[in-house]
């Protein structure tokens, strides 16, 4: 084999703390190494170019790049191979950046480390097969999770373009928290004005199945072919009858329930239709509160329902789904505020959360739309708005800010006096971060037109006064002091954290997420929606805290990838699959349990059994090459071999 | 005096009256139109603090090294201040303490008042959303201000310097002595007189003093803490 070791400088990212020259010169002497140079940015067109011609002057048949990370530009130098005519896997990456110099400063320390990897490479190489990918067929449908402004915009354009979407959504209606909202940021337009007429879309949409109340159980399969299992919750009432009319609603005897969709500020009922404009409009038995599944007497609903849709027997059912790419939309829920224990950890009534808030300024509110706190009734004439209530505080775990909260406080602030023109909004803020389009003005309109007050400074406590209302500490740290104020009611601005079960969700789509839940995209600027699993997408606020127009223009880009991946005639599988050697395998079994994909299937060799990969299921994850008592299923490009000569080449002293 | 203090309505909006309630705080000038710190401290004009010269890097490392606190970490929220009890009385609110202290700003922080009005509650520590020790913060101050001669509050040290000075000879306080010794170096002789009708028929101030066992080990402790502390 004739191999060519190319070192990069990343201008002087590596040749800053590495002697890439010295490296170059060290690998002349490595075995099999028939040409080494180091060059500027190996990744640049001069660079490749470089590399193209390299290996027709000498002859090359195998390229070692010793750069950054393989996530960054592998793909690129399988291209460049390609390109000359070599296999695209005859090639090995050194990381002498994120591994090297990035990490040390001792430039000599750093040189041998950089060789010493660039050893390693060459040895792999030496021992490397060439791969060649197989083709198999595309699934064109697409499962979106989360019917939220994100999810409903995703599946939209992924609908309109022909494809067939199904929609999964935890609650029993979509719209998300955007169709609690009254009015939306900066142009102070109607939520549900904006948002109705596409959930209606959804709801009439050819190519669109929803499943409400439904949850995702398990998620099997690859790229192109996932099979989705969804667990449709049972909701006591058949959905195909039930007109929506909410004759039930109004009979129900139990009315403790937690009316959810109102941030349980608002009577609720066990059976219940969130809101005018659900989508689809459908009752729903909350089996906690219900009389009649938790006593067995009572059947109000069942006796009055006119198209008789009452079922008390019905069961979860489980439907599987077959589809070729995933768009996670799960959006996001509110911070516990009620670790506040100095904001009365929810024991004052008229301490309440920017989103309750939003239910009480909401004509489909609990109150028709009119402010009355939740204590008397009373119109509030002093309303004291708290920011950053679980957002970067570090010590409630909470570092992140969440993004949006200064710019609905500031909408907030404008539709108090819009509704109740003699109150005044005092809002105190650590920092006003308002840097969208118009969003600014926005927060400065709130003070100049709309009189907001505006106090620099975070509250220490809220108290009652015993007159009925509160007392609200803060401090004006522009002013140096303390500062006190009457409040009739106080709207703490929750932060956001991820949606509850997101950590189990990824599990299930095998994507990483984030300390606190947040699904990770593929890469923090190039790659905002993908993940590092391929076919499956992110929107919204799973992400991270985003606000709607961000989340719609995510939920877009989601689409168009989905419609870019489903554009291909064939998908090409990775061909760094197991690959079993049939003399060795003795049949146990083990690799078909272990294999976390299904990739696996025994099959009869002879009258013996034997294991089969299925190479366009198989991920290349290596557990049943570590699983196996022969040895006899091998990861290509990742054989025990190579494995072991990459130990052998840094472990020689 | 603790019963002046205790008098001051727990929840204060008067900033200046209120003030003087503090028998600490009352030799204090009292300017309605306080201007409160950046390289201030004498006369009525507020000067330019040039960020160049003045912040003192060594007084800075000390007291984080001494508080063990990063002082960086504090991004001004002013939670400090917002549950400060004895706000009303400072002439420099904690959180501004806390920003003199990133910039190094050693004279005027040193030469406040606030850092010997502190009542050590750490109400600011519990808040701090960064968890900040500020009241760690504030008595680390104190030991610097005595150390740089900078003592704002004369009376305040002289009743610590008494009540540590009783802890050592008797193992614990001797409230009758230490009152005795704080007059003798206050000369404030009728201080809290009123008070002693009231606690003498409870035993709660007796004339000869208690000693603990093992007062000599305590004593000890005072004499290790001059050798190597400090």
């Amino acid at each position: 084999m004739r191999i060519g070791v190319f070192i990069c400088h990343c201008g002087s990212n590596i040749e800053g703390t590495v002697d890439t020259a010295e490296v170059s010169r060290i690998a002349r002497d490595y075995p099999e190494v028939a040409f080494a140079t180091d060059t500027m940015y190996a990744c640049s067109e001069p660079g490749q170019d470089g590399i193209i011609e390299a290996i027709g002057e000498h002859k090359l048949d195998g390229v070692v790049v010793a750069s950054c990370t393989p996530r960054m530009h592998e793909a690129t130098f399988r291209n460049t191979l390609e390109r000359a005519g070599l296999n695209p896997y005859m090639f090995e990456m050194a990381n002498i950046r994120e591994h090297v110099s990035w990490i040390g400063k001792d430039r000599e320390a750093n040189t041998n480390k950089a060789a010493d990897l660039v050893r390693m490479a060459v040895e792999k190489l030496r021992r490397n097969q060439p791969l060649i990918a197989k083709e198999f067929d595309i699934n064109r449908r697409v499962l979106v999770i989360g019917g939220g402004v994100a999810g409903i915009q995703a599946a939209l354009d992924c609908a309109d373009a022909g494809l067939e979407v199904v929609m999964v959504e935890r609650e029993s209606t979509i719209g998300g928290k955007m169709a609690k909202l009254d009015k939306t940021f900066p142009t102070v337009d109607c939520s549900s004005c904006i948002l109705g007429p596409r959930m209606v879309e959804i709801a009439q949409h050819p190519n669109i199945t929803l499943y409400a109340c439904s949850e995702v159980d398990g998620v099997s399969g690859y790229v192109g072919n996932f099979s989705v299992k969804i667990k449709k919750k049972a909701r006591y009432v058949d959905w195909d009858k039930c007109t929506g009319c909410g004759e039930c609603v109004e009979k129900c005897p139990s009315r403790k329930a937690p009316n959810t969709f109102d941030e349980k500020i608002g009577p609720g009922r066990a059976i219940n239709i969130p809101f005018p404009q659900a989508i689809p409009k459908k009752a729903t038995i909350n089996a906690e509160y219900c009389i009649k599944l938790t006593k067995g007497k009572c059947g109000t609903c069942e006796k009055i329902c006119p198209s008789n849709a009452i079922d008390f027997q019905q069961q979860d059912e489980i439907i599987t789904e077959e589809v070729g790419a995933v768009v996670a939309a799960t959006g996001y829920d509110l911070f516990d505020w009620t670790v506040y224990e100095e904001y009365g950890g929810g024991r004052y009534p008229d301490v309440i959360t920017s989103l309750q808030y939003e239910r009480l300024l909401s004509a489909s509110g609990p109150t028709g739309g009119h402010v009355k706190r939740p204590s008397d009734g009373k119109e509030p004439k002093n309303v004291v708005f708290i920011q950053c209530v679980g957002s970067r505080d570090k010590s409630v775990g909470r570092p992140y800010c969440s993004g949006f909260c200064c710019m609905y406080t500031a909408k907030q602030a404008i539709l108090t006096k819009d509704h109740i023109p003699d109150s005044t909004s005092y809002v105190f803020y650590m920092d006003i971060r308002a840097p969208g389009k118009l969003y600014d003005e926005f927060t400065r309109r709130a003070m100049e037109e709309y009189g907001a007050q505006y106090i620099r400074g975070r509250v220490a406590m809220v108290y009652p006064d015993g007159k009925g209302n509160m007392i609200v500490r803060g401090a004006d740290t522009l002013m140096g002091r303390q500062v006190e104020v009457q409040a009739d009611l106080v709207v703490l601005a929750v932060g956001v954290e991820s949606a509850k079960n997101s950590p189990q969700l990824a599990e299930k789509l095998r994507i990483s997420y984030d300390s606190y839940g947040f699904f990770m995209e593929g890469h923090p600027k190039l790659k905002p929606c993908e993940t590092n699993t391929a076919g499956v997408y992110l929107a919204g606020a799973c992400q991270g805290p985003k606000d709607i127009p961000a989340s719609v223009a995510q939920g877009s880009a989601a689409a168009s990838k989905v419609i870019g991946l489903f554009s291909k005639e064939k998908l090409k599988s990775d061909p760094q699959t197991a690959n079993v050697d049939i003399k060795r395998c003795i049949g146990c079994g083990k690799c078909v349990l272990t294999c976390p994909f299904g990739a696996i299937k025994e099959v009869d060799f002879r009258g013996q059994p034997k294991a089969e990969v299925i190479e366009t299921v198989c991920q290349g994850c290596g557990i049943c090459s570590s699983t196996c008592p022969q040895g006899a299923i091998q990861l290509r490009h990742f054989t025990d071999n190579q494995i072991l000569a990459e130990v052998e080449a840094i472990c020689r002293f | 005096m603790y019963q002046e203090l205790q008098r001051a309505p727990h929840t204060p909006s008067g900033l200046f009256t209120r003030a003087q309630n503090i028998p600490f705080a009352a030799s204090r000038q009292q300017t309605p139109n306080r201007l409160p710190y950046a390289g201030m401290p004498s006369g009525d004009v507020m000067q330019v603090v040039n960020l160049t010269n003045s912040p003192d890097k060594t007084f800075m490392d000390r007291v984080m090294e001494e508080s063990g606190q990063t002082i960086s970490l504090c991004y001004q929220c002013g939670n400090c201040t917002a549950s400060c009890p004895y706000t009303f009385g400072f002439d420099i609110p904690v959180s501004q303490v806390m920003r003199l202290l990133q910039t190094g700003q050693k004279e005027t922080v040193l030469s406040s008042s606030s850092i010997w009005l502190c009542a050590s509650c750490t109400s600011c520590t519990t808040r701090c959303p960064n968890n900040i020790d500020v009241a760690k913060v504030m008595d680390v101050l104190r030991h610097e201000a005595r150390r740089e001669g900078f003592v704002k509050e004369r009376r305040v040290k002289a009743f610590f310097d008494s009540f540590l000075d009783s802890v050592r000879s008797h193992g614990r306080v001797f409230e009758m002595g230490l009152m005795v010794d704080y007059i003798r170096k206050t000369g404030r002789f009728w201080t809290d007189m009123e008070l002693g009708p009231k606690m003498l028929p409870k035993g709660k101030l007796a004339f000869k003093p208690h000693n603990i066992q093992g007062r000599d080990a305590i004593a000890r402790i005072f004499e290790r803490f001059e050798k190597e502390g400090s």
